[in-house]
């Protein structure tokens, strides 16, 4: 390649250029970022503006349906507080969620340090077999595991949810924490023992603490499965008073044909932000531990 | 450091057998892993045998008493044109949303990685769609696809495009395309934080490199990054189609199956068999269906995985 010698007036439009070109891709990535977020959050903000909607704006097939053409009305808010069980189910949630938790760090803690440190011929297809089952989805199992909770007596009870549930959490999140493992250093438990700690010791002494960003990340995404999972749900609890969001903002804010529309949208709303939020506070930690669990050590 | 060790144990000789039980390693690895070994036995694979079981019985809700019938509920399933409907449906559904979350997910994993300010605002919004429970956002939607108040039609409309409504979830092909289009909608996030995952991983000087030679983004693109995250997109890819194709709850809200069958796929339809008809024979035989083609999707997720090590 020849390269000609530069006037000053060629550099200057060289440099014009890739000024331009810069602004360009600084304008082609705003642009993109503004419409991935408008597509995925569309429905949300549009939840939001028809959840403070009075009925004859929101039921004119002519009115404008991302504004306001009548005065807006807490009213049917209110309604979701007061009048439907909504916060029974916001509770049920919680505490569904919590114990799942609970259940699935005892479980999954132990399992992921003795798969990824204590190194056993049966190491390897006993990690792939514990993360072939968070592939055998709910819709194969839902039949029997309903006998099963019968069985159990817990039918109608959140505790078959308490129960079920860790059979989804456990498995991701041992294979999330094997990755976070890998990136703490064996020294740690090495020093440990022998400064007189024992296996065991040194595992709850000075790798769990090191431990800490994967738990984090194992308990908001646990609850998070745990929240959104809609099939166990609706086939174990027909009861109101022991429902969770997922189901009963769905089967219990409708009666027959008639939907509380304003309500539902407002509770939409209220479960999704939450969620999302504290999920996108973690989300790089989420990412680390994903590409961790993946690159060999 | 080691004499303190052995004088530890000799102070304290009962403490000296139980750590020794808790450092012999082969004996921790398996007290570790057996609490979880044994539930996931007890309320996976039990169920799993037990569905199976079912599969071949005449269980009823009605009648929970256990009879062997061989092969007669499959036949039933076989004989009813709905199963063939359904699994039809259940292809369709998940290739189509597996296409669309893959090529949008790549899109919004590069969006989510480049710098711009606000940025912390658009990853919480783009991260709704798959953090909200599911059944709620489809909620949502359902309004969105309204048969008179639809939004979407509302807009045509004004735009001069249909006059009228579409009736988005009244016909056949449009529900299916709503059907679709929703679940690559709540699954497209979750795609773009794995394709990230790989993106991030990428080293920065190759990058570079390739940029120093003078490649343009697209350039970079097809030759640099798509290459190196191709073990990483077939993860993501596998995640959707898994999760799509075993997926009922966006059809289940939406459309219940509808209309006549259109948006029924195996899972939602062993539903309406075995929970809602009561059939829990037939329901089992239908959703044993699912598990053959799971299986092979799982296989080749742990095959990307691998090269993903390899590599």
């Amino acid at each position: 390649m020849t390269t000609p010698v530069r006037t000053g007036g060629d550099m200057d439009a060289l440099r014009r250029r890739y000024a331009l070109r810069h602004l360009a891709a600084r304008c082609g990535v705003y642009g993109a970022a503004v419409l991935a977020a408008l597509v995925c959050a569309l429905p949300f903000l549009w939840s939001l503006v028809s959840a403070f909607k009075q009925n004859r704006d929101l039921y004119n097939p002519q009115s404008n349906p991302f504004a306001f053409n009548e005065p807006a009305t807490p009213d049917h808010v209110t309604f979701l507080f007061t009048d439907t069980p909504f916060l029974t189910f916001v509770g049920n949630t919680l505490l569904v969620g919590a114990l799942v938790v609970a259940v699935t760090l005892l479980l999954a803690l132990p399992a992921a340090y003795s798969l990824a440190r204590l190194d056993r011929p049966w190491g390897t297809p006993m990690g792939i077999a514990i993360f072939m089952v968070y592939l055998v989805p709910p819709s194969l199992l839902f039949l029997s595991l309903t006998r099963v909770v019968v069985t159990l007596g817990l039918e109608d009870s959140l505790w078959s949810m308490v129960v079920v549930y860790p059979t989804i959490t456990v498995p991701v999140s041992v294979w999330l924490l094997i990755g976070f493992l890998k990136a703490v250093p064996k020294d740690v438990e090495e020093q440990a023992m022998v400064d007189g700690y024992s296996r065991i010791g040194a595992f709850l002494r000075a790798v769990l603490p090191l431990l800490f960003p994967g738990v984090v990340a194992v308990v908001v995404f646990s609850f998070t499965l745990t929240a959104s999972e809609f099939v166990y749900a609706l086939a174990f609890v027909s009861a109101s008073p022991e429902m969770v969001v997922s189901t009963g903002v769905p089967t219990q804010l409708v009666r027959g044909d008639v939907f509380f529309w304003q309500s539902l949208q407002a509770a939409t709303v209220l479960t999704a932000v939450p969620i999302a939020f504290v999920f996108n506070l973690f989300l790089d930690r989420f990412v680390t531990g994903f590409t961790m669990g993946a690159v060999k050590t | 450091m080691t004499s303190t060790r052995t004088e530890a144990a000799t102070a304290a000789p009962d403490v000296r057998g139980k750590a020794r039980l808790a450092d012999r390693e082969g004996f921790l690895a398996w007290a570790m892993l057996l609490p979880s070994v044994v539930y996931i036995v007890a309320l996976v694979g039990v169920p799993f045998l037990l569905a199976i079981a079912f599969a071949f019985s005449d269980v009823t809700t009605g009648d929970p008493s256990f009879d062997f019938v061989g092969f007669d509920n499959f036949r039933a399933v076989f004989d009813d044109g709905v199963f063939w409907r359904a699994l039809r449906n259940t292809l369709v559904f998940t290739l189509a949303s597996m296409v669309l979350i893959v090529v949008f997910g790549k899109i919004l994993a590069n969006i989510l990685v480049a710098d711009f300010h606000g940025k912390w605002f658009v990853r919480f919004l783009v991260l709704l769609p798959w953090t909200t429970p599911v059944a709620l956002s489809t909620i949502s939607w359902l309004w969105f696809l309204d048969s008179i108040y639809s939004p979407v039609d509302w807009v045509l409309r004004h735009l001069g495009l249909i006059d009228g409504n579409v009736v988005w979830l009244g016909r056949p092909g449009t529900a299916m395309a709503s059907v679709v289009a929703v679940q690559a909608w709540r699954l497209t996030p979750l795609a773009a934080v794995i394709v990230m995952a790989g993106l991030v991983a990428i080293p920065r000087d190759i990058d570079e490199a390739a940029r120093i030679d003078g490649a343009g983004f697209w350039r970079r693109m097809v030759e640099v990054t798509i290459p190196l995250t191709l073990p990483v997109i077939a993860v993501a890819a596998l995640f959707g189609a898994i999760m799509t194709f075993t997926d009922m709850t966006v059809s289940y809200v939406l459309t219940r199956g509808g209309p006549t069958h259109a948006t029924d796929v195996l899972a939602s339809w062993a539903y309406f068999r075995g929970i809602e008809g009561g059939d829990v024979g037939q329901g089992a035989a239908i959703a044993l269906f699912l598990f053959p083609l799971l299986l092979a999707g799982a296989i080749a997720i742990l095959r990307a995985v691998r090269r993903l090590e390899a590599g």
